[in-house]
């Protein structure tokens, strides 16, 4: 078990370098001349590459944050066994939900 | 019962790596719940936009990139020490180095724009 | 400007169950170490205080205390190197369960030294031949980087993984099955990739270093752990 969540959570940050330095690139080139809705769905909309790219920063960042949240709750506040795994578990799962349906809302064609 | 003196930097290096982290963490539902408004109520979501044309707003936006970019450092610092056999004082340059480049690249960036 | 006649030392009191600090005025001498004020202390200010040396020279390991939240070998520390304000406070190694005062119970230490693969599994028999051993080699390189280790157990004392998960095996334990996995002459590769892969194991550590940091000895644990990430990982991918 703590081999896979290791291999899980090094797998993801690999998985993530590439997504993380092309986020922060999108970041600095959107956030000229202010931010609007329509700027940014005038990108996002219809866009199957953005679709692709930020579905998978949001699965890899759900496995990543998951198993990093559960290493401190463990080893900051003494959480074990059933309640530990069940955090980790329910983490991921709504990193998960709340960030498909966060990339669906801007990919979409309304 | 006794106290032990830490400063030392990789332990400051650890202790950056797992608080960005956790802020990060805890920042991303809200980011998941802005954008999601997009959808079911983009007046909501250019409501929200606008206030990052407050200051103090830009400033909290930078202070985020400048948590995913240390935990960003931080976890290819710990990539490389984990996965290669380098000798410390070349990992530590190595580290230098793109942190430097990453910050004058963006810099750049943002001056010529 | 000259030395002051006396120092004020705290020194931790207690038992398992809780302490305090207890002040000293102790005299200052030239050349003097932390371990010579302890025992200063014992001997003519109150012989209650319990503590632990051996060797008095720097290769056993015994005397190693918390010194102003520093782990060190005090009898290898000089009073003028810690002296802070004519003060100094000395503890029981951290991490560790304490017996009396400054003396803590190493049992879990050396449990987890076994636990973590650390007893070594020979090949040969007598009829053998000797093994030749190439300090050249990489493998033997590192090994040889690992096996100074006494069992002082200041890293583990150091380490704040170990604080916040009472399962992790620790720098040292896992320092010794590194050494192990590199020597040729051991046969148990498998057994000891196995027993640090566990709960608590190699993958626990977040390579604060403090470890290296603080082993007097000039060892380098968190090398050897990220080489034991690396083997484990090496040998999961190939589906074992």
């Amino acid at each position: 078990m703590e081999m896979r969540l290791y291999l899980l959570q090094r797998i993801s940050a690999i998985v993530m370098a590439p997504l993380v330095l092309g986020h922060i690139a999108v970041m600095i080139y959107a956030v000229q001349d202010g931010l609007t809705a329509e700027e940014i769905l005038g990108r996002t909309q219809g866009s199957v590459l953005w679709a692709l790219f930020y579905g998978t920063f949001v699965v890899a960042v759900a496995i990543h944050a998951a198993i990093g949240l559960r290493t401190i709750l463990h080893e900051w506040f003494g959480v074990r066994g059933v309640a530990l795994n069940g955090f980790a578990g329910a983490t991921c799962f709504g990193l998960l939900a709340m960030g498909l349906n966060a990339v669906a809302a801007v990919t979409v064609t309304p | 019962m006794s106290h032990l003196r830490r400063g030392h930097p990789l332990w400051y290096a650890y202790v950056l790596h797992r608080v960005s982290g956790l802020l990060l963490a805890l920042f991303l539902p809200v980011h998941f719940w802005v954008l999601s408004r997009a959808l079911t109520a983009p007046q909501d979501l250019d409501a929200f936009l606008s206030f990052t044309d407050y200051t103090p707003v830009k400033i909290a936006e930078w202070g985020l990139v400048f948590l995913l970019s240390v935990h960003f450092f931080g976890g290819m610092r710990l990539l490389v020490l984990e996965l290669t056999p380098w000798q410390p004082w070349q990992k530590g340059w190595a580290a230098a180095a793109v942190a430097c480049s990453f910050f004058l690249s963006t810099t750049f960036f943002l001056q010529a724009i | 400007m000259s030395t002051p006649d006396s120092m004020q030392v705290s020194v931790w009191r207690g038992g398992p169950d809780g302490g305090r600090f207890q002040s000293f005025d102790v005299p200052r001498y030239e050349s003097q170490t932390v371990l010579d004020v302890v025992a200063w202390i014992q001997q003519e200010a109150d012989p209650t205080l319990s503590y632990r040396f051996a060797c008095r020279v720097g290769m056993c390991g015994s005397c190693a205390m918390m010194v102003n939240g520093v782990p060190r070998w005090t009898c290898r520390t000089h009073v003028q190197k810690v002296l802070d304000a004519n003060r100094m406070e000395i503890a029981p190694l951290r991490n560790l369960p304490i017996i009396k005062d400054l003396a803590a119970n190493m049992d879990p230490f050396f449990e987890k030294w076994v636990q973590a693969g650390g007893v070594f599994e020979g090949t040969e028999t007598r009829t053998d031949g000797y093994a030749p051993i190439v300090h050249e080699d990489a493998d033997r390189a590192n090994a040889d980087a690992g096996i100074e280790c006494i069992n002082c157990s200041i890293c583990y004392a150091a380490c704040d993984t170990v604080t916040g998960n009472p399962e992790f095996l620790g720098p040292a334990a896992l320092n010794r099955a590194w050494t192990l996995i590199n020597d040729a002459k051991d046969g148990s590769r498998d057994r000891v990739l196995d027993a640090v892969s566990s709960k608590g194991g190699c993958h626990a550590c977040h390579s604060m270093g403090n470890c290296q940091q603080y082993c007097p000895n000039g060892l380098n644990p968190l090398t050897a752990i990220a080489g034991l990430k690396r083997a484990t990982a090496r040998r999961a991918l190939r589906g074992r």
